[in-house]
């Protein structure tokens, strides 16, 4: 069976896939939506409700969204707050600090921490984090997690 | 009573092709990423919406769990499409079709409706197939 004939709209979704994959790329620019809009050829009305229907999300709320997940993996990093905040698109810390704490439950600096503080385990401590069994067939268990526990 | 699967594992012919592939191509997170000495690695995934299931993305190379014979076999095989790992669901199908194809991803059977459901089936970098089925359709 034909694509077509499986869903007629599938030029529609494709305009908006493309839009999404647009934002993806340039999330960190100055994004117009009107433009991403203009750009996929639907009026602005006609592509925030197209779009919320393919991804339950307005645009504006996908990159609000999408620069917080960013911002998620740079906390990882050692890069400071205030830099995280610019690099994912963010003109104000406090901005960004508040819509994070919105929608992550912490702060920016809080959710820093705990990310190093895991990255940290893990590093120190690796064993703890692998089934034993796995870390036995790989040849990893010399300092098993039973000896750690004594 | 066994109540619930926490890791499963998927054989991957090279593990930093393999997290380009999950976590920038399919979009899964990392769960836990933590080198293991020279050339070894343990690394695992998930799915945005089930952090609590690791996919484990298990290299293929003599001394992690292969022997060098075996480590050969197991390429061959990979590579050749022969293992199908299971089955992932998504919202739309043919949005999420759309999208990965944009991204590179290579399907071998694009959305057909079956008399199952509704199913696309994709291969990852190193070979491995999946079903994708549509939430609620399969």
């Amino acid at each position: 069976m034909q694509q077509q004939d499986l869903y007629p709209k599938v030029y529609l979704y494709r305009r908006i896939v493309y839009a999404k994959l647009f934002i993806d790329e340039h999330f960190a620019d100055k994004i117009d939506l009107d433009n991403i809009a203009g750009e996929a050829a639907f009026s602005k009305f006609h592509f925030i409700r197209l779009f919320n229907s393919v991804y339950n999300k307005t645009p504006h709320q996908y990159l609000s969204h999408l620069r917080i997940e960013k911002a998620k993996g740079l906390l990882k990093t050692n890069m400071a707050v205030a830099d995280v905040c610019y690099a994912v698109g963010f003109e104000s810390v406090s901005s960004f600090t508040g819509l994070f704490k919105r929608l992550t439950g912490s702060t920016p600096a809080s959710y820093q921490l705990q990310q190093h503080q895991k990255l940290n385990a893990v590093a120190n401590a690796p064993l703890r984090f692998i089934p034993n069994c796995f870390a036995e067939k790989n040849g990893w268990a010399t300092n098993s997690n039973f000896e750690e526990a004594v | 009573m066994i109540t619930k699967l926490s890791h499963i594992s998927i054989f991957v012919l090279d593990q930093d092709s393999a997290y380009d592939f999950y976590i920038n191509k399919l979009g899964f997170k990392v769960h836990t990423d933590a080198p293991m000495g020279p050339g070894m690695r343990w690394l695992t995934v998930c799915t945005p919406d089930q952090p609590e299931l690791e996919i484990t993305l298990m290299a293929i190379s003599e001394g992690m769990m292969f022997s060098k014979e075996s480590a050969v076999v197991m390429k061959e095989l990979v590579s050749k499409g022969t293992f199908g790992f299971g089955v992932f669901e998504c919202d739309n199908l043919l949005v999420t079709y759309e999208e990965l194809k944009a991204k590179g991803v290579e399907f071998t059977k694009p959305p057909t409706k079956e008399f199952y459901g509704f199913e696309a089936l994709f291969k990852d970098d190193s070979g491995n197939w999946f079903s994708l089925g549509q939430k609620g359709n399969l």
